[in-house]
């Protein structure tokens, strides 16, 4: 077993305002913790939000869009235990496992209050913080942290809201809308920044309708395989939680891996079908909510008409958009996929939760991915 | 046995900006965060067994409503005393999603919702008595999709409750199993009522009216299920001649306004003993995925069965309709004394099963073949469809605990 420190801040159980903190991460095993430092996850002093020790940062390949937000994400196991990898479905993690995503925005160069600063930037690469030693607090605003937590009984979702201070989030189990002002460039939008009810987290938790289990989401070999630094250097996600004891049961190679999505690089098709994938397939898969579509969107279909090609809609109403299929080959313009991602109106975006804003880039990839199919939807009239 | 109604407020969020307190807009409605937040901690903590009261008042909320757990009603003060309307909404797809067992659903409104009314997701036992899922508009596009929405579920009820206003189906049962729709009104929907790619279902004394399509029974393709088994039975359908506004490329833009009732691609359906006037297009209509316009070689599930089979059509009182099919149809009016006859049948029929059973044994009622294969070439009045299935379908029976009061 290797060693878990991190090397991080020395733990403090006082700071200004006499904010008690716990000094390291405890699992608790039953009720709703009413406040995130409960948990004891984070130290938040001095204009910095750190991890404690045993937590480690990880990030995707594509991650999902959620209105622009930055996300810092970290998963802890107690000493002792491991997560069991599969090739496919979220890893098997054990009892006492808190998985941690932090959403969180930057703030105007000249917020004089980031935490409070109702208009939050487009993140620029000069902008981004890996979160791996935590996060410098001068131009975020912290949103919420969402907590996946492993008990007995299975994974429990608890939705915290950080407060006006940025010193510590309440647990918010009907969730709550945060007004926002997005700033890209000279374009501003108002929006709602919704966070989610504990139900709502289960609606793309539950991944299998049959069983109704709360799982990862992101905590996949697909998803994880990359590398990424943090203890060990800028190396392989998988090695290092198999080097620290975090997990066990990964291959040595054949390990499935998802596409950058951003990486102009690589080909669109598979950089749209790692987009599809994790933001879409939690639903649109033949166990999920959405297997009642007939579009399923995982990174494991191959199907053309599972996967939308000349696909009549079943039941997306006036999530059509006036079109015809769900993918048109060579036609973004008359294929449903784009429509609905394109739209911010509740009864026709997809995804259904989770955003209020286009993500003009991901209609953008994905437009481009439909540009690239061949063929045409022919009718078929039926035998003379 | 537990009741829970809604107690007042926690405190009100800081990020809110502080703005508690109920407020009440120009039409008498209530906005009062406290209430929503309420209510779904309420839907959050329901064990089963738990009845979740919701006062009369009326009520404008902003985020779906959503319940996960099993054996929990949620009970109004009557359809038109509790009304929650969703005119407002910002998030969610639906007005109410659920996806627990047994699940009961009675006595409120659920108005202008953006998406669908109320979907219940992959459960069994659906209870969904005296609601009202209304937009209030008036038909419009851009009304939500479908009213009442129970999708692979086994054993529905849906009695008493009302549906207008829906862009695409008021009561849609989709990819479900054992299924009892009695005694509901709806009206100014595209479809009044859909079942879908369902198995066994008894549709019986509702009032279908004012609809572009008054009661349909439909197989979609690419689903992994194939509906068959529908009684169409003691029904009122009248008038179904509303244009059709549902969206292009849905399912229901198809209908053609003034449809009474409508068999597409599903397999032994029974419509009998139904009170059926004045659509103008065609009282009864029989016809397969083609006539729909959708399928493509490409979009289809080889495995999909497009054409409609044991389709029984007996002891009806039809009046007046098919007076003014629309173009597509019009040029056959004149095969039948002016007027389309009681039951339009597109005619495609399966080559590997040449007999398809439509079957017409209704007094003077006819049945035109549109003679669709051959675009209408050989359109024909054909009596020689005056045959019955050798056998009847069975009554739909529910759980006793279903069809009880709670």
């Amino acid at each position: 077993m290797t060693s878990r420190l991190i090397g991080l801040l020395a733990a403090i159980l006082f700071v200004a305002g006499c904010l008690h903190q716990r000094a390291s991460v405890t699992f608790i095993a039953d009720g709703n913790p009413e406040k995130l430092s409960d948990w004891g996850l984070f130290t938040v002093a001095n204009g910095r939000i750190a991890p404690h020790a045993g937590m480690v940062t990880y990030e995707l390949n594509s991650p999902l869009f959620s209105d622009y937000a930055q996300k810092w994400r970290t998963v802890w196991m107690p000493k002792g235990v491991a997560a069991t990898y599969d090739p496919a479905k979220s890893f098997d993690f054990p009892v006492g496992t808190i998985v941690t995503k932090t959403f969180y925005y930057t703030t105007p160069a000249d917020a004089a209050s980031p935490q409070t600063s109702k208009a939050v930037v487009k993140m620029t690469p000069a902008s981004y913080q890996n979160g791996v030693a935590g996060l410098d607090l001068k131009h975020v605003r912290l949103i919420e942290t969402r907590l996946l937590v492993r008990r007995a009984e299975g994974w429990v979702a608890f939705p915290y809201v950080w407060n006006t201070e940025g010193t510590d989030a309440t647990l918010e189990r009907t969730g709550a809308d945060v007004p926002l002002t997005f700033v890209d460039g000279a374009a501003r939008t108002d929006f709602t920044y919704s966070v989610p009810n504990q139900n709502q987290c289960a609606g793309c938790h539950v991944q299998d309708f049959r069983d109704r289990k709360v799982m990862p989401i992101g905590l996949k070999a697909r998803h994880l395989n990359r590398a990424f630094p943090g203890e060990g250097g800028e190396i392989n996600q998988l090695q290092r939680l198999v080097a620290m004891g975090y997990l066990k049961g990964a291959p040595g190679s054949g390990v499935p891996q998802n596409a950058n999505w951003e990486d102009a690089k690589v080909d669109p098709a598979a950089r749209a079908r790692a987009y599809l994938d994790i933001n879409c397939s939690h639903c649109h898969n033949a166990t999920g909510a959405a297997r009642t579509s007939g579009l399923w969107l995982d990174a494991a279909t191959m199907d053309p008409r599972l996967l939308g090609t000349c696909k009549p809609p079943v039941a997306a109403g006036r999530g059509t958009g006036n079109r015809p299929f769900d993918i048109v080959p060579g036609h973004p313009e008359t294929s449903i996929i784009a429509y609905r991602m394109a739209s911010t109106d509740p009864g026709e975006m997809m995804p259904e939760l989770g955003r209020s804003l286009t993500h003009k880039e991901g209609v953008a990839l994905i437009t481009q991915y439909i540009l690239t199919l061949e063929g045409a939807c022919e009718r078929e009239d039926g035998p003379q | 046995m537990t009741r829970t109604g809604l107690l007042a407020a926690s405190a009100v969020l800081a990020l809110l900006g502080g703005c508690g307190g109920a407020k009440t807009d120009a039409n008498g409605f209530t906005i009062d965060p406290d209430f929503e937040k309420n209510l779904q901690q309420k839907l959050l903590d329901a064990k089963p067994g738990d009845v979740v009261t919701i006062p009369a008042g009326k009520y404008k909320l902003t985020r779906s409503l959503s319940l996960t757990a099993d054996g929990v009603t949620v009970k109004g003060a009557g359809m038109d005393k509790t009304i929650l309307s969703f005119a407002r909404q910002t998030s969610g797809a639906e007005g109410m999603l659920v996806t627990g067992d047994d699940f009961t659903l009675q006595d409120l409104a659920l108005e202008d919702t953006k998406g669908d009314a109320l979907k219940v997701n992959g459960v069994k036992n659906t209870v969904i008595r005296r609601v009202r899922a209304e937009w209030t508009g008036g038909g419009k596009t851009s009304n939500g999709a479908y009213g009442l929405y129970p999708v692979q579920v086994t054993n529905v009820l849906i009695e008493g409750s009302v549906v207008k206003g829906a862009s695409d189906a008021g009561i849609y049962v989709g990819q479900s199993t054992n299924i009892i729709v009695r005694n509901n009104r709806a009206e100014g929907n595209v479809a009044g009522i859909e079942i879908e790619n369902s198995t066994g279902a008894d549709v019986y004394g509702n009032t279908a009216t004012g609809n572009t399509g008054g009661i349909l029974v439909f197989n979609m393709p690419n689903l992994p299920v194939p509906g068959s088994k529908t009684r169409v039975f003691k029904n009122k359908v009248t008038a179904n001649n509303h244009a059709n506004f549902g969206a292009a490329g849905s399912a229901v833009s198809s209908v053609p306004p003034g449809s009474g009732v409508i068999v597409n691609s599903n397999d032994e359906v029974e419509i009998f003993d139904n009170d059926i006037a004045d659509n103008q297009t065609a009282n009864v209509i029989i016809s397969s995925y083609y006539s729909t316009g959708f399928d493509t070689k490409k979009g289809v599930a080889a495995a999909y069965d497009p054409f409609p089979q044991n389709i029984y059509v007996t002891g009806n009182r039809f009046t007046g309709g098919g007076t003014d099919p629309g173009t597509k149809y019009a040029p056959l009016k004149a095969l039948a004394g002016g007027a389309l006859p009681a039951v339009l049948w597109d005619g495609f029929v399966d080559p590997k099963v040449p007999n398809a059973g439509i079957c017409v044994q209704n007094g003077d009622a006819k049945l035109l073949n549109a003679d669709g294969p051959h675009k209408f070439a050989g359109a024909k009045i054909d009596t020689s469809v005056g045959c019955a299935p050798p056998t009847r379908l069975p009554e739909i029976k529910l759980p006793d605990g279903m069809t009880k009061e709670k």
